[in-house]
């Protein structure tokens, strides 16, 4: 287990840096994740981790593109143009969540 | 053990970095089993922010083809890994059955159907080519096949194409 300030407070962090706790997680410090990862959060950003925290908050999973899509209603293309190149794990990394595990 | 750090590590995404890592996979199976190991491939390789191309060739031309690619099938025949006798696969309806069971469990783990699994990779930046000997043999144009398909490529422009690329065959 490892802790690690970000944003000025102490969260709990994998070895990559993605927060282990989602609790620990606010809008605020996702403005500083996204900083990390040159993002600059806007309410499109924000409307997509949202419904992803809501989404792992109930069924226990980050949820994959195509989850995002079907059931989230962010379109893919949408999550490229939000978090390119990578969207599952930058969004996971922004939005406080572990990387999505699923395949598809 | 807690380990405290005075900053937290950042994740890797190789941003900075200029990847020239291309995957070209070629498709050439059109039964629903054998379509998507390339379709999966792909989509996860586009998640990773990797340029990737599918080339559809001989029996593979079924996957873009407006006419079959909503309607793969599966046949138990001639495949030991279904445990099941053989004497029996070949029965009439065997396939019909085995395909109506692979598409559930498919479904079953939310995974889409070929039509969307292709509209969600070109979605993600992919590319789709048909292949032109094969076009040529089964008399088939560029209305014939998906929309997304670019084009009809030779082989040459194939070889073109995949300059530099790691190649999967399927």
């Amino acid at each position: 287990m490892t802790i690690a300030a970000i944003g000025g407070r102490e969260v709990h962090v994998d070895a990559e840096g993605f927060l282990t706790e989602p609790a620990e997680w606010d809008e605020g410090l996702a403005q500083v994740l996204a900083g990390n990862v040159g993002i600059e959060l806007t309410d499109a950003h924000l409307g997509a981790i949202r419904f992803a925290r809501a989404d792992h908050a109930a069924n226990g999973e980050t949820p994959t593109l195509r989850r995002m899509a079907t059931v989230g209603g962010v379109s893919t293309k949408e999550m490229f143009a939000l978090f390119p190149k990578k969207p599952a794990k930058k969004m996971a990394y922004v939005a406080g969540l572990p990387k999505p595990v699923g395949c598809v | 053990m807690t380990l405290t750090l005075e900053s937290a590590p950042v994740p890797a995404f190789d941003d900075d970095v200029e990847t020239t890592r291309k995957l070209c996979i070629i498709c050439s199976k059109g039964s629903l089993d054998m379509a998507y190991p390339g379709l999966v491939l792909a989509n996860a390789a586009l998640g990773e922010g990797i340029e990737t191309h599918l080339f559809f060739t001989f029996w593979g031309f079924d996957i873009i083809n407006k006419e079959t690619m909503a309607h793969l099938k599966f046949t138990p025949v001639g495949n030991p890994a279904t445990h099941m006798p053989p004497a029996l696969m070949g029965l009439p309806g065997m396939t019909a059955f085995a395909t109506h069971m692979m598409k559930k469990q498919i479904e079953g783990i939310d995974v889409p159907d070929v039509p969307e699994f292709l509209e969600m990779i070109t979605d993600a930046g992919g590319h789709l080519w048909a292949c032109r000997m094969s076009a040529d043999m089964m008399h088939l144009t560029e209305d014939d096949l998906y929309d997304r398909v670019e084009a009809i490529i030779s082989a040459a422009d194939f070889i073109e194409l995949s300059e530099g690329a790691q190649i999967i065959f399927v």
